[in-house]
């Protein structure tokens, strides 16, 4: 037998003209876990679902066990030994059935299966897989009525029952307790033991403290680090992930004068340390942190969609506890939410109605659109940020994804904001529109205090005047823009300082 | 070229059709051209056409409203109630029902926002209940002046001339006694709904709701409460459906208003297809309904046996959703 399991030679891919891969290698050893890092867009996701069949390669080949490996689709890679549990847990289990059936689901599809479901065999067998894989739940339970850990164990499980060779688990910890997490750590040493190569996806750093063997790091579509020598060097994949190009964006610092936005002992999850934030009118600050820090849940808190455990908001010396969006858009706060697919484009809409749709009765006479006055300050900006179309009355989908995001920005910079909230308002897009969206919110940032939520370094050099660090839910470092020390942010964004003990031990 | 050429038929092809329609039953038939027989084409569509509009809020806030052709039933059942029982006047008749089909509405929405219910789910049951509902009052009989009641006294009630006049009143219109109260009825609440759903800001952003409900509530769209508003318009609308239907009829007869739910449906549904707009529109609601009359009314001129009208409208429906959900999502490229 070979001695790696899985061996990914110069894999290419592209859609169209973006180039998703760009030549990666790696190599998956038997009985050791592999973490590969990278940030939204790296083009992690893309590689899982070429290694799983999803996706055919463009260029490169991927050997397994020995063996040319070129998966016609999913069924194909599940059936040669390479089995994926994907992010969201209910694609690997179905609700409706018993924990037994999900467990025997893929034998009841082979071919050789008769007619008839054996009740009593289906039972016994399901019992061994279960033991064997050391879940201690109800057989005869409803999948749905269980736990999100328990689940998660039943898709691996079920993942299990093929007998992988390999197993890419993809942010499997995304939605687990801190101790639901430890089952599924101790799951998966036990997988290690049994020689299992091991593909483990995550951002979470107390995770891969906790498991990793190895390192990978992507980047724009490439490998851009591969730690393999223990101790393993966790804050160089930090920044092999993040990166930190010196940008040619010179940002003139502007300290902002009076406070609009301020925090006070404000708690985010129960037991996190509570948080203390000012943000100063024409200053953009900018939250950065990795998945699961906080910084959405305090866009949520902000944006009136989530309460804070405790703790007090202040706008401008007058108390903010906002109940709804509607409640936060009344008082002047306004947030462009991240993943606009999903949370703002309105895909039936032209862009003057995409554009204009949260402040739609100020351009109106009674209930009456006033469609004159919609398509005026629609056209104003959009030649204000450059955005590339015919006419403010075409398809919202017939713009590039740049421009899109300029549009979902522009709709919140129609009216003057108290406080401004961006999240990840770079995701999916250009460097061109990037430059262009990061010099408007700067050129506008007087009379507001502008809060941007971010993952990449680069970016926030790009556009904020402070960056603060957010870790496990509390705020670990501030840095003004100036000379930053990138050696000490990226510390304090891999949690070195505070986590030395890890969160699940 | 060929682009263009699918572009103008996606856009045009219906109301092409359409014309292509009238302009063939007028040869073919002898007496469909004319007044009377579009006055008929229009009495026949009015109430349904009316329903239609109701529904069509619903399916653009994304919704679907089920119950609509039972809330006309129990309009119907509650006015003549109202009326040949217990002797109300006209007004209080009227408003009854309204009433009864708004909280009908208000029902359902609660049901959709509060209780998560499908909307499907929560309407068809709504309808269930009230097909039910309505015939409990009088032990499932229709009702009648001098009808009998469980209590041995004789419903001495009747429907009012001014309740009556809603259903068959007929503007003198080139002809005498031509164009019925009902079509007036319908087209003015066709013009309403049309206004209210393409050129106010509630009607914008119930179009953003049906496209993307998450995005609208981000940018501090009260979804819940356009929701429920939606069902609302839905119920009263209906309602109105049952009051003019009780007009014409001039009894509460238990057995009519069958086919009023598949029908303004199906007229809602076409109307996706007219002018290309591949989403629910007043306008196109309203040209459904008079398609599936047209149709209708020129088969029946050229002897088609009644029999084969649901076929007909079956047909109708199903080439026009080909139209809209296959050739628009032609044109702009594969996606939604």
């Amino acid at each position: 037998m070979a001695d790696h399991a899985l061996k990914v030679n110069g894999l290419q891919k592209s859609f169209g003209k973006n180039y998703v891969l760009r030549g990666i290698d790696v190599t998956l050893e038997p009985g050791s876990v592999t973490v590969l890092m990278g940030a939204n867009g790296a083009g992690k996701s893309t590689l899982v679902k070429v290694i799983c069949g999803h996706h055919r390669a463009d260029g490169g080949t991927m050997m397994l066990a020995g063996a040319a490996f070129a998966p016609e689709d999913a069924a194909d890679a599940i059936q040669q030994g390479v089995v994926t549990v994907h992010q969201s847990i209910d694609d690997g289990v179905i609700p409706d059935l018993d924990v037994a059936n999900n467990l025997m689901l893929d034998r009841l599809v082979e071919r050789g299966h008769g007619l008839f479901v054996r009740e009593r065999h289906l039972r016994d067998e399901a019992a061994k897989v279960a033991s064997a894989m050391g879940i201690d739940v109800n057989l005869r339970a409803r999948v749905s009525d269980l736990s999100v850990a328990d689940r998660q164990m039943i898709a691996i499980a079920r993942a299990m029952a093929r007998a992988p060779k390999v197993l890419i688990l993809d942010e499997p910890t995304s939605s687990l307790s801190a101790t639901e997490a430890d089952r599924l750590f101790a799951l998966i040493d036990r997988l290690r033991e049994q020689g299992v190569a091991i593909l483990y996806i995550s951002h979470r750093m107390s995770d891969i403290r906790r498991i990793a063997d190895r390192i990978i790091v992507m980047r724009d579509g490439a490998i851009s680090g591969s730690f393999d020598s223990k101790p393993l060097d966790y804050e160089a994949a930090v920044t092999a992930m993040l990166g930190h190009r010196m940008t040619e964006v010179d940002v003139a610092v502007n300290s902002g004068t009076v406070p609009v936005l301020e925090l006070s002992n404000l708690t985010l999850f129960p037991n996190a340390t509570p948080i203390n934030l000012q943000a100063r009118d024409g200053e953009v600050v900018a939250l950065v942190g990795l998945l699961g820090s906080g910084k959405s849940r305090l866009a949520e808190i902000l944006f009136g969609r989530a309460r804070a455990v405790s703790g007090t908001m202040r706008i401008n010396g007058a108390d903010y506890a906002p109940s709804s969006v509607e409640d936060a858009v009344a008082r002047g706060v306004y947030m462009s939410p991240k993943d606009r697919g999903t949370n703002a484009v309105i895909p039936a809409f032209d862009i003057a109605d995409n554009m204009t749709l949260p402040f739609l009765k100020g351009l109106s006479v009674g209930s009456f659109l006033d469609a004159r006055r919609q398509k005026n300050r629609s056209q104003e900006m959009v030649s204000q940020l450059g955005i590339v179309c015919q006419t403010v009355g075409d398809g919202i989908g017939t713009l590039s994804g740049g421009n899109q995001q300029k549009v979902m920005i522009a709709r919140w910079l129609l009216e003057p904001a108290q406080v401004l909230l961006l999240d990840e308002p770079f995701q999916g897009v250009d460097i061109g529109a990037r430059r262009d969206i990061g010099r408007h919110i700067r050129a506008t940032a007087q009379g507001r205090a502008t809060l941007v939520f971010l993952a990449e370094i680069d970016e926030a050099l790009e556009i904020a005047d402070r960056i603060v660090v957010m870790n496990e839910g509390a705020i670990v470092g501030e840095h003004t823009n100036q000379n930053v020390d990138l050696a000490a942010l990226v510390a304090d964004i891999s949690g070195a300082k505070s986590t030395q003990t890890g969160t699940y031990s | 070229m060929n682009d263009r050429l699918l572009d103008f038929a996606i856009r045009y092809g219906f109301l092409i059709l359409l014309v292509g329609l009238i302009v063939y039953f007028s040869l073919a038939a002898p007496g469909f051209f004319g007044p009377l027989s579009a006055a008929f084409v229009l009495q026949s569509v009015a109430i349904t056409g009316i329903l239609a509009l109701g529904v069509t809020c619903t399916l653009v806030v994304g919704g679907f409203d089920l119950s609509i052709g039972a809330v006309a039933t129990s309009a119907l059942m509650l006015s003549a109630y109202s009326m040949v029982i217990l002797e109300h006047p006209t007004l209080v008749a009227v408003f009854l029902c309204l009433g009864m089909g708004a909280l009908v509405g208000f029902i359902n929405g609660i049901l959709i926002v509060k209780f998560r219910v499908p909307d499907l789910l929560a309407t068809l049951g709504m309808m269930f209940l009230l097909i039910g509902l309505q015939r409990i009052p009088t032990q499932g009989n229709s009702i009648a002046t001098g009808m009998t009641l469980a209590d041995g006294s004789v419903a001495e009630g009747t429907f009012s001339a001014a309740f009556l006049w809603l259903g068959r009143h007929r503007f003198d219109v080139v002809i005498d006694r031509l164009l019925p109260m009902p079509v007036v009825i319908f087209v003015a609440i066709a013009v309403l709904i049309w206004l209210f759903l393409g050129f106010t800001r509630h009607g914008r952003l119930m179009y953003a709701i049906g496209s993307n409900e998450r995005a609208a509530a981000l940018v501090g769209t009260p979804v819940n409460r356009y929701k429920i508003a939606a069902y609302m318009i839905s119920g009263v609308t209906a309602s109105i459906g049952g009051i003019l239907l009780a007009a014409r009829l001039g009894r509460g007869d238990i057995a009519s208003g069958n086919n009023l739910l598949l029908d303004s449906v199906a007229a809602a549904l076409i109307g996706f297809a007219v002018l290309g707009a591949a989403r629910p529109n007043a306008f196109g609601t309203a040209i459904g309904a008079l398609f599936v009359g047209i149709l209708l009314q020129g088969m029946t001129m050229m002897n088609a046996p009644y029999y084969t009208q649901d076929f007909v409208k079956g047909a109708v429906l199903v080439a026009a959703l080909v139209f809209t959900f296959y050739l628009s999502s032609r044109r702009t490229g594969a996606g939604h």
